[in-house]
């Protein structure tokens, strides 16, 4: 029996030439990365072992981007301790203020994850490398302090569901379409404990961002990992920004799934994920009246250059609907600077919006547009539970950044086709 | 190991966002999530938890984001053990590294109410549902997580294979 590109991946870790699913393994890690939210926990639980020093200095990442820059004196309480932990290790990838930007769209800017890479963040969302063909997987606070002193984590080999894309997506649509669909497909429970493994020829037709959406919102439908094969736009985008050597695995022809999806990436339209699960799908046609009161247009989700050239296009010219509060933030400062470079922050400012330094700030309700009871808000980030952005009684539509960029232009949730687009 | 306690029960897809808000988690001291655990889905329970209670909940518990705040706060505010029909799975790893006592359970998760009483030995995986007289069996875990629980957590586990 054949092995999946996460479990080749995972046996290579493990020092074994076949694992097969359900069997345990201990893998040796390329990357453990952990924020100012996560990372002071497992410093406080590192203390209790035995030994103190990191395994590898090169191989840790420690990003504060959740609560930074500091929004209240605590949070600057968690970012001193990281900071002082990252510096007492001599710790290579610690990103301040000013170098750092929001981790999943970090790491691979600075080259710092590359295909055939494992690698564990204490950030659900670390399975968003798995677009670069790399094992990569969210754990705790303890997994990654675990894994950070002895470059070794556990993992129960999963089994994988395929899903088979073809065809090319229409204007509008994006990746966040892509995963968006296949939540709403499967459910927030659709992938637990599994592999999503997508392959096929539609593949070729994802941008690298595309990919990265995709893999980051593999945890959504509950998956240990996403993962994507490694072409010619994969390593395009390594040469581009990394120096490590990479590693490509593929998954064997006689490899076994699950459960096998195949998707006409040109049958999707933009999609909406209304409030309390990212479940809860819909198309835009089908959404009907939603008014709304924000619109973010970030995170780790979409909070990259393509995301903001989308989100360009439709903001040119064009005016933030009263009564709507526009918040963009580019994700990391490299995006902030290039986007800064085309004019798009322009486009933004003069459309009304307001521009943040990167942070996680209001995808996970900590600041920088948090609701108030009652309020609606559009949202290209990830997750729409109750109280996730603000008031319990608050709502988030999850949306791709040209639903996100139109809504703030009519004011409720509307495709750029409403705008003759 | 036994516990023994009034269950508090809740539905599907609990996540750790109702668990413990983010806007909690500019601190990490279990006494503080403790005061906040569940403020989102049940802002009452914090008044009704007594030590030793039961958590039982239905599937995909503790999905969403992996703050190891959440099972952290549920052991802080003096819960014995969640039980559920399944676990998200980053929930279900950091509650085995913190040393707190989860059950996948299916049929017991559906079958227990709110404020019955339950008992649970953990070391037969029994399951003993005092109000309504039935009784259900655990899966068991892997020998090798058996290990990190025997050693309360994964911390201890290390050092002691180390030593």
């Amino acid at each position: 029996m054949g092995m999946t590109m996460t479990q080749k991946i995972l046996a290579a870790h493990a020092g074994l030439d076949y694992v097969e699913a359900g069997q345990l393994i201990e893998a040796d890690l390329d990357m453990v990365l952990a924020n100012d939210i996560t990372g002071p926990v497992a410093i406080h639980e590192v203390a209790k072992l035995n030994k103190k020093e990191v395994f590898d200095k090169d191989k840790v990442a420690l990003v504060p981007d959740h609560f930074a820059p500091n929004k209240d004196i605590k949070s600057a309480e968690h970012c001193k301790c990281v900071r002082e932990y990252a510096r007492a290790q001599g710790i290579t990838n610690y990103f301040e203020v000013g170098q750092m930007g929001i981790e999943h769209a970090l790491l691979p800017e600075k080259g710092l994850v590359v295909a055939g890479d494992t690698c564990i963040g204490a950030d659900s969302h670390t399975c968003t490398y798995g677009a670069l063909g790399a094992f990569s997987t969210g754990v705790g606070s303890t997994d990654m302090g675990a894994g950070m002193i002895t470059g070794k984590a556990w993992f129960k080999v999963p089994s994988a569901i395929r899903f088979i894309l073809t065809g090319k997506m229409k204007p509008w649509v994006s990746g966040k379409d892509v995963i968006l669909h296949i939540i709403g497909m499967i459910g927030v429970d659709g992938a637990l404990y599994r592999s999503m493994e997508f392959m096929g020829e539609g593949v070729a037709n994802l941008t690298m961002d595309d990919r990265f959406t995709i893999a980051n919102m593999a945890i959504e439908a509950g998956a240990k990992n996403g993962i994507f094969p490694v072409d010619e736009t994969t390593i395009a985008y390594m040469k581009e920004h990394s120096t490590k050597p990479y590693r490509i695995f593929e998954a064997d022809e006689d490899a076994v799934y699950d459960e096998t999806y195949t998707i006409d990436l040109g049958s999707l339209s933009p999609t909406v994920a209304f409030p309390h699960l990212p479940e809860n799908t819909k198309t835009v046609k089908e959404s009907g009246e939603v008014k709304i009161d924000q619109v973010v247009i970030g995170s780790c989700t979409n909070g990259r250059i393509s995301d903001m050239r989308t989100a360009a296009k439709i903001l040119k010219g064009r005016k933030v609907a009263d009564g709507v509060r526009a918040i963009v933030i580019p994700a990391t400062q490299a995006i902030y600077l290039q986007a800064m470079e085309e004019g798009l922050l322009k486009i933004f400012i003069e459309a009304g919006c307001i521009v943040s330094t990167p942070t996680c700030g209001p995808c996970l309700g900590g600041y920088m547009g948090i609701l108030a009871a009652g309020e609606r808000a559009v949202s290209t980030t990830n997750r729409n539970f109750v109280g996730r952005m603000g008031h319990i009684e608050s709502e988030v539509y999850l949306a791709s950044p040209s639903v996100a960029a139109a809504s703030a232009v009519t004011g409720k949730i509307s495709e750029p086709e409403e705008l003759g687009l | 190991m036994k516990a023994y306690g009034v269950v508090h029960k809740y539905g599907d897809n609990v996540d750790t966002d109702v668990i413990i808000p983010a806007r909690y988690l500019n601190s990490s001291d279990p006494k503080e999530l403790a005061k906040k655990c569940m403020e989102d889905i049940d802002a009452d329970f914090v008044n009704r938890v007594k030590p030793g209670d039961i958590m039982v909940a239905n599937k995909n518990f503790g999905c969403g984001s992996s703050r190891e705040h959440a099972p952290i706060a549920i052991k802080a505010s003096g819960i014995a053990c969640v039980i559920a029909e399944t676990f998200a799975r980053i929930f279900y790893r950091n509650a085995i590294n913190i040393g707190l006592p989860i059950i996948e359970c299916p049929e017991a998760a559906r079958a227990i109410a709110a404020g019955d009483m339950v008992e649970i030995d953990f070391d037969s995986g029994m399951i003993y549902d005092r109000t309504s007289g039935e009784e259900f069996k655990g899966q068991a875990f892997p020998e090798f997580m058996q290990k990190i629980i025997k050693a309360e957590g994964l911390i201890n586990y290390i050092n002691q294979k180390e030593a």
